[in-house]
């Protein structure tokens, strides 16, 4: 019952959002089954997992993009 | 067409199609020297043109005027009114330049056009660095424009229109293009310059807001020769390693000069190009460049397009919390109200047996009671006794009772035998 949920990418937090405010939306239903309420709850909070995950990355570093002579590319830490 | 004249306007005399035209030959030839500069007492009796014997002939004259012109003057700033444009098929541009008075006439090869941001229109005020010379096939006076400007941002507004009809011809200006920000990045990549105000705002911007979130630095030159190919270059490096969600593409405020590299169309069509959303921020300028006409989203400042670039952290804590309460409470309500259904159904299936037990209760009562009076006992109990004959008949009648007859009376604690005595009653 329970979606599967995607694994990180730079859509991931935000569909989590929506997925979640769906899931709230379908919870606030009166016909909702009682089983099927259960599944979204959990889905629910493996998304809120995600999500939270995605803002706790701590990881303001600045890094710098450059392009070897063979046109291989480089990252970098822009300090170093 | 034959056009293709020489400045030096020794072809084609015959040829009077434009009153100027053909590619400048970089060494003028040069006629030979005329005598006129010496003084005309010391000038030999056969000094051409002196005398009707030894006449100049026309393209003679001409060579030496334009010999003169052009030593006489250094290539000079003129300013006025342009008229009668015209781009030749040969390639080469021909106008007018006026005040009210006087007029020149212009040529500017195709050679020298790459360096003007566009041909000016009729009317605008330009002004306009040239050499004079004489045009010899018409003898007029011609200045070779080398470089131009309009007085104002005329030219600059011309070049932005056309390249911005170009774009909208292409279809790269269609509002459907416009591709929603990710509300949360990555990873954002900076294609501006490593050492601007920019970066370092861009840096400052993204670190308040939200620390989660990396910057990528594609470090380009933003102003100058070569700047337009090394700012498509950068943003197709970006492109190129993919590890980006959002592009911002900009420079700090500057000079109009300065911000050009983002007016340039081809770097427009690459930004347009990004397979990420992109977010323009060319600083500080009123006027809105290529690049912002064919970003995702328009900042206004690099400090600005950080900011759409990224959310507010402790705002999506917020907001994530929220949702974390509005699911328990969802939840917790569902729950709620099927653990009163279960309650409910409990309650009225017990005062349903109750009332099916109490009501079955009351018939079974009222079906004893009706028993127990119809019961011979419960007669006697109330003080009735039931008389039987000798061979144990009741007797239920007054008639069954014959004179002087033995019977029994059957009461509550006994029996009595007794004799009838006399008639029957009524």
């Amino acid at each position: 019952m329970t979606a599967p949920v995607p694994n990180e990418s730079p859509a991931t937090y935000e569909a989590s959002l929506s997925r979640l405010e769906a899931i709230v939306r379908e919870l606030e239903r009166d016909d909702v089954e009682l089983d099927r309420a259960l599944a979204l709850f959990e889905e629910g909070i493996a998304r809120l997992r995600l999500a939270s995950a995605a803002l706790e990355r701590a990881d303001a570093q600045v890094r710098i993009l450059t392009e070897h002579a063979d046109g291989r590319l480089r990252v970098s830490d822009l300090d170093g | 067409m034959s056009g293709r004249r020489r400045p030096d306007g020794s072809a084609n005399v015959g040829d009077l199609d434009l009153f100027a035209g053909g590619a400048p030959s970089r060494v003028a030839p040069r006629a030979a020297p005329p005598a006129i500069d010496r003084p005309l007492a010391e000038r030999p009796a056969g000094f051409p043109g002196a005398a009707p014997g030894c006449a100049l002939a026309v393209s003679e004259l001409t060579s030496i005027a334009k010999d003169i012109l052009e030593g006489a003057f250094q290539p000079l700033w003129v300013r006025g009114e342009v008229s009668d444009f015209k781009s030749h098929r040969n390639g080469h541009w021909y106008f007018c330049l006026r005040d009210a008075a006087a007029q020149v006439r212009c040529v500017i090869w195709s050679s020298d056009q790459r360096r003007i941001i566009a041909p000016p229109d009729e009317g605008m005020q330009i002004v306009a660095r040239g050499q004079l010379t004489v045009y010899p096939a018409r003898g007029d006076v011609q200045l070779i424009v080398s470089a131009l400007d309009a007085v104002g941002d005329g030219l600059h507004r011309k070049a932005l229109d056309v390249a911005r009809e170009r774009l909208a011809a292409e279809g790269l200006l269609d509002p459907a293009r416009k591709r929603p920000l990710p509300r949360l990045p990555r990873v954002v990549a900076v294609v501006t310059s490593a050492d601007g105000a920019a970066l370092h705002d861009i840096i400052a911007v993204v670190r308040r807001r939200c620390a989660c979130v990396q910057l990528v630095v594609v470090p380009t030159k933003v102003q100058g020769e070569g700047a337009p190919g090394a700012i498509i270059a950068a943003i197709e490096r970006a492109t190129r390693w993919g590890g980006a969600d959002v592009l911002i593409v900009g420079r700090g405020g500057g000079a109009r000069e300065d911000l050009w590299a983002f007016n340039d169309i081809a770097v427009a069509r690459a930004l347009a190009m990004s397979p990420i959303p992109t977010i323009s921020a060319v600083g500080h300028e009123v006027d809105i460049t290529l690049c912002d006409l064919v970003a995702d989203v328009r900042a206004a400042t690099p400090s600005a397009a950080a900011e759409c670039a990224v959310p507010v952290l402790a705002e999506e804590i917020v907001s994530l919390r929220a949702q974390a309460d509005a699911l328990r409470g969802a939840v917790g309500r569902r729950i709620d109200a099927a653990r009163r259904r279960v309650d409910r159904t409990t309650l009225a299936m017990k005062r349903g047996a109750r009332v099916l037990v109490d009501r079955r209760r009351a018939r079974a009562d009222v079906a004893a009671a009706r028993l127990h009076a119809l019961s011979p006992l419960a007669a006697r109990a109330r003080g009735v006794a039931v008389a039987r004959d000798e061979g144990g008949r009741p007797l239920m009648r007054a008639s069954d009772f014959a004179p002087g007859a033995a019977f029994a009376l059957t009461l509550r604690d006994g029996v009595v035998r007794a004799h009838a005595d006399g008639e029957p009653g009524p």
